[in-house]
């Protein structure tokens, strides 16, 4: 028996009187595909940003291979191997995608600030094994063609991409999805559906992911966690949850009084 | 237009990115070695004020333009600098070991200063360097022992292994040898994973972070650098200008270094170079066109500030990206005439963009 490779005990965080997120508790299998559904505001983006430690969560904790990584700072818990998309994308729009990929690689350099204002030796070889990797990735997404345009003059669907590539570049072993099919066409869509499942199968990076489609949910997602207001309603295969009475009358309103 | 066919990843990373460029920098390298036998004894001394400007803008263009951090207090780092030139100097440091040490010291106060900016963003960093800029003038007037305080302060003759360099052709080549290894030590940062992680503080906190980039640490980086780049010219100003008095690091001159940077383009390295470059020129331009005016006009007190003001209106209306962005659009002109759009570098208007993770 192995250990989950994420686990969330007993997770709550309390903003002011509002409790987002109420004693949440479950553990993400290595290279399984584990999505989050519930309607808005059940807590979903929330759980993303205590496991990228944006938020601290109020009692609980969470855990990432054994070790607790929800009191550590954003930037180290990045340093583990977790890297996150953001629900709103948050790419660095005034610099070109390869640029935006290349920051990926950040928590991977190894040179201080005065090795890269003289631009030494060893700068130069760790830049291009930098870009060397990055090529990888924009062959895996098919993003060659924006090498080198600048993010605010791309489209919204390219943009998810992009975001998805920058997160893929730091060759993470958990990645945190926010929502990536939002704002994307059928088709898109479609494409998306196919990458998680290569980014699992070929990669072996294990997925959380939180997503509206279920279509999308059902076709990629090994485990489904459904929450209602920062609560867990169920757990289970996508098709179990999916007819889950306690998730139907979350998504259409309470039958009680039918 | 260049169609450059890349074959190597290292074409990507080099500094000249095809033989043209390589051409036009030799050919300005040529014209800056020749300066001094083409120009006369003033506009040289013009020339090499704005080779210290350039490169006091060179790190507020780091802070400001590249890592988002407007500093209102830059003055501040340049008196830094100049004083302990000056005070050094008067000791008996040689300029090689007292010119390091003004970077040094005007490198500790920046990290001080950017203390708060592991706090407060925007606006709010900007108020507070500017705070740091009046308490720093009234540290200067009052440290008389040291500053020689409303008085002023003589600097020393600049003398270098025996050679002159009051003399205003030395210390023309002087500025710019220093003003070229600044330029080329900022180009290698920003081409390096430092460069990257300050654009990415600049355009996104919370996805740097979620990155692995260490905010507080590359915020002090920046403030540090750029503080240290002012402190290196506020030495070379000292020797420049000869007799420093508080007056000249108050905050008029904060804000005129910040303009300079907004006006040559900001998150540019051209435009920290084409900043003061417009500055002087036009400062030339006023003092020189005054005498053509009607006195009722021509001798006005508030003459030049209302011309740059409106100049930095116009700018900050009409051409967002600086002198470098017009420059920009006048290269692509010349390009491709006569195929150039009137839209070609506009963009269009982004989506929402939520506020919720701020």
């Amino acid at each position: 028996m192995t250990a989950p490779m994420l686990e969330a005990v007993n997770l709550s965080v309390q903003f002011g009187g509002l409790r987002a997120v109420n004693n949440v508790s479950f553990g993400v299998w290595p290279n399984e595909v584990f999505s989050l559904i519930g309607p808005n505001g059940a807590g979903k983006t929330t759980i993303f940003n205590l496991i990228s430690a944006l938020y601290r969560p109020t009692s609980g904790e969470v855990r990432f291979e054994g070790e607790v990584i929800s009191r550590m700072p954003p930037h180290v818990v990045a340093r583990h191997g977790i890297a996150r998309t953001f629900q709103n994308i948050e790419l660095f729009e005034h610099a070109t995608v390869l640029q935006n990929l290349l920051v990926g690689r950040h928590c991977h350099r190894h040179t201080g600030w005065w090795q890269d204002m003289l631009f030494t030796g060893s700068v130069r070889r760790a830049e291009l094994e930098f870009r060397r990797q990055v090529e990888e990735v924009i062959e895996f997404l098919d993003l060659q063609h924006y090498r080198d345009s600048m993010v605010v003059g791309l489209p919204y669907g390219v943009r998810k991409v992009v975001e998805l590539a920058r997160a893929l570049s730091m060759r993470p072993r958990l990645l945190l999805l926010d929502e990536p099919s939002s704002g994307l066409n059928t088709e898109e869509t479609e494409d998306m559906g196919f990458w998680i499942e290569d980014i699992k199968a070929d990669l072996g990076i294990t997925v959380i992911m939180v997503e509206h489609d279920m279509g999308l949910v059902s076709r990629v997602s090994d485990r489904v966690l459904a929450l209602n207001l920062g609560e867990v309603l169920t757990l289970g295969t996508p098709q179990e949850v999916q007819s889950h009475p306690g998730v139907i009358e979350a998504y259409l309103g309470g039958t009680a009084d039918a | 237009m260049h169609f450059i066919f890349k074959t190597r990843y290292e074409q990507d990373i080099s500094l000249f990115k095809h033989s043209g460029q390589r051409f036009w920098y030799a050919a300005l390298a040529v014209a800056a070695v020749a300066a001094p036998w083409l120009l006369s004894e003033y506009t040289l001394s013009q020339v090499t004020f704005i080779g210290i400007y350039a490169i006091v803008c060179l790190g507020l263009m780091l802070l400001a333009g590249f890592t988002g951090q407007v500093s209102l207090g830059h003055a501040g780092f340049l008196a830094m600098g100049a004083y302990t030139e000056a005070y050094l100097q008067a000791n008996g440091w040689p300029f090689v070991m007292s010119l390091p040490m003004s970077a040094l010291v005007a490198g500790i106060t920046g990290i001080m200063i950017g203390l708060p900016a592991l706090r407060v963003k925007g606006m709010y960093l900007s108020i507070a360097t500017l705070a740091f800029g009046f308490i720093l003038e009234q540290v200067v007037v009052s440290a008389e022992g040291i500053t020689g305080g409303n008085a002023g302060r003589q600097v020393g003759k600049l003398t270098i292994a025996g050679i002159d360099f009051d003399d205003g052709t030395n210390f023309y080549y002087l500025v710019t040898v220093i003003a070229v290894l600044c330029v080329l030590g900022v180009l290698n940062l920003l081409r390096s994973p430092t460069g990257r992680a300050f654009v990415a503080i600049r355009d996104s906190e919370v996805s740097a972070q979620s990155m692995g980039i260490n905010l507080a640490h590359y915020k002090t980086v920046a403030f540090a650098l750029s503080a240290a780049l002012a402190g290196i010219a506020g030495a070379l100003y000292a020797h420049k200008i000869r007799i420093i008095t508080p007056d000249q690091f108050g905050f008029l001159q904060s804000i005129e270094l910040l303009m300079m940077v907004v006006i040559g383009g900001l998150g540019s390295i051209q435009g920290a170079i084409f900043g003061p470059a417009f500055w002087f020129l036009v400062q030339q331009l006023i003092v020189t066109g005054k005498d053509w005016l009607p006195p009722a006009l021509g001798q006005q007190t508030g003459l030049q500030p209302t011309i740059f003001g409106i100049i930095l209106i116009a700018i900050v209306l009409f051409e967002p990206m600086g002198l470098y962005g017009r420059w920009l659009k006048f290269r692509t002109f010349l390009e491709i005439f006569p195929f150039y759009r009137k839209g070609m570098f506009k963009r269009q208007k982004s989506y929402m963009k939520s506020e919720r993770m701020k």
